[in-house]
Formats: structure tokens, C-alpha cells, sequence
């Protein structure tokens, strides 16, 4: 491990919150709100100070980021990350423990949106623009955004981009890792603007858009109001349901639109299949629950709604799905499993990986009947390697197994089942609102301390697709035996 | 500038190594993913898993805006192909990789025009080429030529006793007159850009610019003159070993190489009607000794081996053969081959790399003066190029006393009319001159850049 260059990234890392924290405060600024001036401040005071100390300090030998390195500074630097964009929370006032929080900062980061206020309404325009904030950074990645930033830092940055990008396997979409970065950015970026000119159009308030379009853009969901979006025209509720699945979508298609291959851009299997469940869980529940609604306009715009904010993760609401009948509210369960696509800004096991291991059950049929088939997996038209079929249906065998340990702890908790099954599984996946006690209209306040930090850790491993936390407390520990 | 290198073996990724460290954006290919999912750990570079001669992959690729095509694959047909198809899709240059040694320069110089090459690689030839320079002159560790061979750069190592040892170098100059320039140093990991003062240590490795006869004169000085090989024994029939013999047969040299398979010795017979042709295991120390190694000048070892080339040196050395060369080609064995003292050392992909670094240098600058050659020296560290002055330029007509340098560089010769000159602080640049930089920063792209 090149300890010195963990040390010196993670210093920039926190070097880059500092100047992040100045945005809020500009905000403050802008609505005269003096009691958030020093909330802001002095963690980014801090900050520059902390970071610009670890980077003094390192002074690395070598640049190179071997594999382990990639993990570890991926773990920490989202972890400290998460530690001080805490503080502003605390010194304002407005959430008075620090468990609480650290816990809306994860679960902004993150890009879960999952959130401990009782009454949002009350907090200052600084403090919400923090908190969406955290999303819009959270959701293309932090280390992207450093690496987009920093001239060429490290030959190997590749494994950083690997442990924080999302899905099996990281494809670039120019030579240069740097160009990579700031191509993401910029098509985030752009969208980002396009969804805030769509819905200051469409007579949202400036601040309003602004926050809204950071919760879509990250795929996360903190929102100004209690009741999220339903307050909103539906003109604004079409307008964030599209673009929650436009955010869910590989970015490299857009990429491709941009450079006008649409052929390519369209071959693309994994957005087929997320386009074709979302169609089909709308259907489905726009049936089922029509009942509820006047007509079959509202039905439809309320499942579409849902859906979309579920499938990719945000998890905005404009209605009380608790309320829904069992089905509808099972399809929602079924989709936090699913999650987004892979190189998007959203959560869950990604719908790639669920394409691989659809592909994977069919073959195992075919070989159970003829035991000597030889069969290729193909995604995309381009024959899947082994060692990435293996790694996916690894990960899912992972991913079921934390789901299960975190659902066993969490259940210590004096809540029925579904809440704290939907509570972890949210968690989990960075979707936010779960059913019944953490409904869209509940929240995580009634939780204990102890199983806030670990719904945090559910997050932070979530976000990070597991491996990263796991490997860097592994060497953490030991680096540590081998040092006794 | 985009490039695109297709064949990711050890041609493939030097080249791959020298284009990411200046600063391109590389696309590799290759048929094996596993290759392709190594280097892209370590470098910072896109693959395409596939076939440089499909067209499809070729489009997935954006050939069309490619700079730069390399074609290093094993395959020479799959390379001059892929070149073809690359440059009719669009691709602005390509380079194709060409080992056959039954292509003769007549079928080179064709196929390049026919299919619209810009530069067909020979490795082996290159290599063979850097072998045969030293041949003719043993006492250097390696030579390489300017200017259609006016002016030549020579690697010498002083043994511990020279007597340059403890002299700096306008003592020299004064003391041994002729025309040369001593341009850089190397001392153990060290590089230097000598000035006069510079004082030289025995076990030092220096390089040293000048004509052809002016070389021979002040090695006649030194007492370093060596008679020129007459007698060479080359172990391994290599592609290498059949360039070298070629060029070595053309000027009269006798040569005799040692092959295992019988195979492979009737096909050196047949392309090599003049040399002896031995089928036996060149490792064995006996068979060597009996084939005459003791009256041998030279000494070359070309196996597919790097290690039986490195020990099979060990042992010429030992038994105390004049000139000792051998062909490695990793780099970490040829550093620590060189610290045990084996300091005549060829790489084939080296000398190709060359080739093509100075090639893109020239295409990344848009104007006025040319690289023409590149070579790297000193361990890759120090780079010597050569310029053609084709347009104005604000160093031109200026002393070079006048002239503020960029540190570590240094003006090493002009050629003038075919007119060779070692200049001194009087001496300008004039429009139209071929111009020696010598840089231990590899940055420049053209002429102007010398300056601070």
C-alpha cells in the first residue's frame, strides 16, 4: 500500500469540502440568515486546515494507486466527507445531536435522501441548500469530481474510479481518466441546468428548482416540504419523474448521443431493460391502484411517479404509497432491489446486473439439459468475460448476505417487520422513504442512536457497492496485527 | 494527439509507455482482454478488445479521428492490412510493424507506397542496425548516427584507469584537439548536461558527438582503438542474427551462427549462403569452445532468451572475448545486467520506440522545425534529436553565447552544406541547418523550445 498517497488524496479530498461548504454560505448570504454564517465557516476553516495539513504531510514518494489504495481512499475519503459536512447541521442548531447529523449527511452524499427531520419546513434556505447540496455532489462521485479537477494526479487513478463509479465493470469514455471525469461532470452538469430551466418554467420557485433539481440530479430525494413533491403541479411531477429516469441511465449513452452515435447509444441492453420495467411496474400498479384515484390520468401520473422515483433511487413522493394495496407496494419493494443503471447516478444491485444474471439462470438451464453446451453471455452485442459473470453473481450473493446481517440487527428495534425490512432495504439501496413507520410521510427520528450509525454504514456501503468499506477496515486491521 | 495501438505486446506496449508518458490520448487494442484489463490497471488509456483489421472495431474505435495508427501486432499481414483499412477510414498516419525477414528493402519501399504507410517497423532490423554500429566500433557501448550517418553519437564507458579520469573537459579539449564534443554524463543514477568545468570520473559513461574521423582520431588519442571485428560468432538465429549477418556479409565480416534447431539452420543457409551455419546448443560451454570462440573478435548473443543471452555474455567475457553484445529486451534484466557489468546491451523494441516518439514529437509540432531523428541515451534519460531549421525562427542568426539555453540542454552540432560543426559560443544557427539538441528534458517538440 502507498499510504502516503491515501494519505495525500484523502487531504485533497477534505481540501475540496472546504471550498464545497463556501456554496451554502453564499446562500446564507443571499437571505441574510447570520445564524448560519459561522455554521458554515468555521467547517470549512477547519477543513482547509485538516486537509491542507494531511497533504503537507504526505509528501508521497510514488504517485502510484495501487488496487488496495483505490478502496481505502474511496472508504475514508467519503467517510470524513460525511464527518464534517455533519458539523453545520450541529453548529446552527438546527439538529441538535451530531448522530442525527452525520446521519442526514450520509443520507445526503449518499444520494438516499432518507432523513431524521420531523418538520422540514423550518429549516433556514442555507442549511437545505447544504443538504440537497450533498446530493448533486454525492451522486456523480466526489473522488470524479476531484480527479475531473486535479491535473493528472496519479498515473493508476483508475482503481479510485473503479471502487466509486458504479456497476460491474468501469468503462471510460475518452483515453484520459481527467477528460473522463470532466465529461461525466459536464453532462451532469448540463442536465442538471436543463431539469432547473424546466422547472422554473413550469412556475416552481427559483430556490425551489434549485433543490429539486439537485434531489433528481443525484437521485436523491431531500426536499423542501413534508410531503415531498404532491404539493407540486403535475406539469412538475412529469417533468421530475422524467428526468429521475433520465438521471438512472448509463451516462455513457449520453455520451454517445453527444458524439451523435445513436445507434450505438440505442443498443444498449441494460437501458431496455430499465425502460421495460419501469413500463411494466407502471401498468401494473396504475391498475391496481385506480381505484384510490379520480381517473385514470391521476392513477397513471401517481404510479409513473412512484416508479420512476423508486426504480432510480430518489425517492421523491407525491403521494402516501404506504396506503397503496399489498401489491403495488410489493412491486415498489421488488424495485429498491433493482436500483438504476449501472454508471448512473443511482443505487440498488443495478439493472445490469440483474440483465447478467437473468442470462446467467437461462444458461445454467441449458447446461443442466445439455451438460456439454458451450454458451457465451452477451450484453450489448460484446461477449461478457467470465471473470465478470463470476464477479456479478458474487456481488448479488454479497449483497444478499449484508442485507440480511443489517435486517437481523436492525430487528434489536421495537418495529414491526416491514418497517425495518423497508428501513434497511432503503438504506441500502439510497432510496430514502421506506413503508409503514418510515413511510413517505414518516421519517428515521424514531430510531436509537446505535441504529443510526448503522443505517449510515448501510448507506455509506450502499453507495459504494460494499466492497470498498469491508476491504478498507479489513486492512485496516490488518496493517494494524502485523504491526503488533 | 489521438492514437490508436493495435497489439499489445512488448513493441506494442513500449510504444503504448512512451505515448501515455507524452501526454496523448492512447486507445489500445488487442485480441486478449486479459492483456488489455493489465495495462489498463496501470496505465491511463481506453481498450477495445478486438481485431485491428475489422472495420467494425476499427469505427468503435473513432479511426476517423485517430492521429496516430500503430500496428504492432505478431502478424505482419494483420498489420499492413489494419494500416490500410485505418487509413482509408480516416486515421492520419499509420505506422505498421513488419518482421519478415524475406522482405527486402525494394518490397518494403513498395508495400509503404502501395498501401500508404507513413513508417513500416522492422525490430529486428533496427536492432541488427544499432549491432552492426558497434561492430565497427567495438570500444563504444552503443552508436547512433545523425544526418544519414555525417555525424555520430557515441556511448563510451571509461574504465577506471582512462585517462580522462580526474580532467575536466576544457582540459581535454586543449589536450586532445579534434573535432568532438562531449554532451553528457552519466555517473551511477546521475545524469549530467556537462560544461567545461565538469570534471569526469573514472567508471563515468560519457557520450560523445562528432564526425566519423574525428571519432577515430581522438580514440587513436586515448589508445582506446580497437581493430574493427573481423571475426563474429552470433548465437541464436534470430530475425535479428539474420539482419546483422546480412549487413555484416556485406562488408566482408565472417560470420558463424549457432542454432539449435535444424530446421531453423536450413533456413539461415538459405537465406545466408556466405555464413557458417552451426546446429548445436550455443549454451554449451564445450561446443563454444570448439567452434572457436577464443579467436573470435566478437561475440553476439540473439536467443529468444534474455537470461541465456545475459549468462552466455558472462561467459564470452569471462574467456575474454574483445566485444561481447547481446540482445535483451526486458528492462529491468538489462538494468540489472548493466549494474553486474555487462554494458553492450541491445533492445529491439527500444530502438523501434525510437522510431516512432520521434515521428509523433515531429507530428505534434505544427510548425517550422523538424525533428528528424530521436534517440535515447543514457538509460532512456537524456534524449538527442536532430532539427531541420525550415522556417524563421528567433534563434536563428544569434551566437549561441547570446542565446539564454533551457537548463540541461545543449546545442551539440550543426550541419551546414554537408559541413559538419562541433559550434562554440561564435557559432549561430542559420536557416536551413540540421541541428543536434541534446536535452535531458524530454519535453521539446521543436527547435524553439531550447530556449529558456
Amino acid at each position: 500500500m502507498n499510504k502516503r498517497m491515501i494519505i495525500e488524496m484523502t487531504g485533497q479530498i477534505v481540501r475540496l469540502e472546504s471550498i464545497l461548504l463556501l456554496l451554502p454560505f453564499i446562500v446564507a448570504i443571499i437571505y441574510g440568515e447570520q445564524n448560519c454564517y459561522i455554521a458554515f465557516i468555521a467547517p470549512s476553516v477547519i477543513s482547509f486546515a485538516v486537509g491542507s495539513l494531511m497533504v503537507l504531510y504526505a509528501k508521497p514518494k510514488s504517485k502510484v494507486i495501487y488496487a488496495p489504495d483505490g478502496f481505502v481512499i474511496t472508504a475514508l475519503a467519503w467517510t470524513l466527507l460525511s464527518l464534517i459536512g455533519a458539523l453545520p447541521f450541529v453548529i446552527s442548531g438546527e439538529i441538535k445531536s451530531y448522530t442525527d447529523a452525520f446521519f442526514e449527511t450520509v443520507s445526503g452524499f449518499t444520494t438516499t435522501g432518507a432523513s431524521i427531520l420531523n418538520n422540514v419546513e423550518v429549516l433556514s434556505h442555507a442549511t437545505l441548500f447544504w443538504r440537497s447540496f450533498t446530493h448533486f455532489i454525492g451522486g456523480m462521485g466526489v473522488l470524479v469530481l476531484l480527479i475531473a479537477i486535479l491535473p493528472s494526479s496519479s498515473v493508476r487513478s483508475i482503481h479510485i474510479l473503479r471502487a466509486e463509479v458504479p456497476g460491474p465493470t468501469m468503462g471510460k469514455l475518452v483515453p484520459k481518466m481527467r477528460s473522463t471525469s470532466m465529461l461525466l461532470y459536464i453532462i451532469y452538469s448540463g442536465l442538471t441546468l436543463l431539469l432547473f430551466i424546466f422547472l422554473v418554467a413550469g412556475g416552481m420557485p427559483v430556490f425551489d428548482s434549485i433543490i429539486h433539481a439537485f434531489g433528481t440530479a443525484g437521485t436523491g430525494g431531500f426536499g423542501l416540504k413534508s410531503d415531498s413533491i404532491g404539493g407540486y403541479s403535475p406539469y412538475l411531477q412529469w417533468v421530475i419523474a422524467i428526468f429521475m429516469i433520465l438521471f438512472g441511465v448509463n451516462f455513457n449513452v449520453y455520451y454517445l448521443i453527444l458524439l451523435k452515435k445513436f445507434k450505438s447509444a440505442i443498443k444498449n441492453n441494460e437501458l431496455w431493460a430499465y425502460l421495460g420495467i419501469i413500463t411494466l411496474s407502471t401498468i401494473l400498479i396504475t391498475v391496481n391502484v385506480s381505484p384510490m384515484y379520480n381517473g385514470l390520468g391521476e392513477s397513471l401520473r401517481q404510479s409513473f411517479f412512484q416508479v420512476t422515483s423508486i426504480i432510480s433511487t430518489t425517492g421523491f413522493a407525491t403521494t402516501n404509497f404506504d396506503l397503496w394495496p399489498v401489491f403495488s407496494k410489493t412491486i415498489l419493494i421488488l424495485l429498491m432491489f433493482s436500483g438504476a443503471c449501472a454508471g448512473s447516478t443511482g443505487g440498488g444491485l443495478k439493472v445490469s446486473r440483474l440483465v447478467l444474471l437473468y442470462k446467467l439462470i437461462k444458461r445454467s438451464f441449458k447446461t443442466m439439459l445439455h451438460p456439454r453446451s458451450v454458451e457465451v453471455i452477451k450484453l450489448d452485442n460484446k461477449t461478457v468475460d467470465e471473470t465478470t459473470l463470476q464477479s456479478v453473481s458474487v456481488y448479488f450473493a454479497l449483497y444478499m448476505l449484508c442485507v440480511a446481517t443489517f435486517l437481523l440487527i436492525i430487528c434489536i428495534e421495537p418495529f414491526d417487520f416491514l418497517t425495518n425490512f423497508s428501513a434497511v432495504v432503503s438504506c441500502f439501496n439510497n432510496i430514502g422513504p421506506g413503508l409503514s413507520q418510515v413511510g413517505p410521510t414518516c421519517n428515521f427520528s424514531e430510531y436509537s442512536v446505535f441504529s443510526k450509525w448503522l443505517l449510515s454504514l448501510a448507506m455509506l456501503m450502499g453507495r459504494l457497492e460494499i466492497y470498498p468499506i469491508i476491504l478498507a477496515t479489513q486492512l485496516f486491521f490488518s496493517e494494524r496485527k502485523s504491526k503488533v | 494527439m489521438n492514437i490508436l495501438i493495435t497489439g499489445c505486446g512488448k513493441i506494442g506496449t513500449t510504444i503504448l509507455d512512451d505515448m501515455v508518458n507524452e501526454g496523448h490520448n492512447v486507445i489500445i487494442m488487442d485480441e486478449n482482454q486479459s492483456v488489455l484489463t493489465s495495462l489498463t490497471d496501470i496505465y491511463d488509456v481506453m481498450s477495445i478488445c478486438g481485431n485491428g483489421a475489422n472495420c467494425n472495431t476499427l469505427k468503435e474505435a473513432g479511426i476517423d479521428n485517430i492521429d496516430v495508427y500503430v500496428a504492432a501486432t505478431g502478424s505482419d499481414e494483420t498489420n499492413m492490412l489494419s494500416c490500410f483499412l485505418a487509413k482509408r477510414m480516416g486515421a492520419k498516419h499509420t505506422i505498421a510493424r513488419v518482421k519478415n525477414p524475406s522482405f527486402s528493402e525494394r518490397d518494403i519501399k513498395f508495400m509503404k507506397q502501395q498501401l500508404d504507410i507513413s513508417i513500416i517497423l522492422n525490430p529486428e532490423h533496427l536492432a541488427a542496425g544499432d549491432l552492426f554500429d558497434i561492430l565497427k566500433l567495438p570500444e563504444a557501448v552503443k552508436v547512433e548516427q545523425f544526418s544519414r550517418r555525417n555525424f555520430q553519437l557515441i556511448e563510451l564507458k571509461l574504465k577506471p584507469n582512462s585517462l580522462l579520469s580526474g580532467m575536466n573537459l576544457m582540459e581535454i579539449r586543449s589536450k586532445y584537439a579534434a573535432e568532438y564534443l562531449i554532451c553528457a554524463v552519466q555517473r551511477d543514477d546521475s545524469i549530467f548536461i556537462p560544461n567545461g568545468k565538469f570534471v569526469l570520473h573514472g567508471g563515468d559513461k560519457i557520450g560523445i558527438i562528432a564526425k566519423d574521423t574525428e571519432i577515430q582520431k581522438f580514440f587513436s588519442y586515448l589508445g582506446l582503438i580497437k581493430k574493427q571485428a573481423k571475426k563474429v560468432m552470433i548465437i541464436g538465429g534470430s530475425r535479428t542474427a539474420i539482419h546483422l549477418a546480412q549487413l555484416l556479409l556485406g562488408i566482408g565480416i565472417s560470420v558463424k551462427i549457432i542454432d539449435k534447431s535444424d530446421k531453423k539452420c536450413r533456413e539461415l543457409c538459405d537465406l545466408l549462403p556466405k555464413a557458417t551455419v552451426i546446429c548445436g546448443d550455443g549454451t554449451e560451454h564445450e561446443l563454444l569452445l570448439e567452434e572457436g570462440l577464443l579467436n573470435q573478435d566478437a561475440f553476439v548473443t540473439l536467443t529468444g532468451v534474455d537470461e541465456e543471452n545475459i549468462l552466455l555474455s558472462f561467459f564470452a567475457g569471462s574467456q575474454n572475448v574483445p566485444t561481447v553484445l547481446s540482445k535483451v529486451n526486458s528492462d529491468q534484466l538489462s538494468m540489472l545486467a548493466e549494474k553486474l557489468g555487462l554494458d553492450r546491451l541491445v533492445s529491439p523494441k527500444r530502438a523501434t520506440t525510437d522510431v516512432v516518439l520521434a515521428y509523433v514529437r515531429a507530428l505534434s509540432n505544427s510548425r517550422g522545425s523538424n525533428i528528424e531523428t530521436l534517440y535515447q541515451l543514457m538509460d532512456d534519460k537524456v534524449e538527442a534529436m536532430e532539427f531541420i531549421v525550415k522556417s524563421e525562427n528567433k534563434l536563428l542568426g544569434v551566437p549561441l553565447k547570446n542565446l539564454k539555453l533551457r537548463k540541461d540542454t545543449l546545442v551539440a552540432g550543426i550541419i551546414r552544406d554537408r559541413r559538419t560543426i562541433i559550434p562554440g559560443g561564435n557559432d549561430c544557427i542559420l536557416y536551413g541547418d540540421r541541428v543536434v539538441i541534446i536535452s535531458a528534458d524530454k519535453k521539446l517538440k521543436e527547435l524553439s523550445d531550447v530556449l529558456a
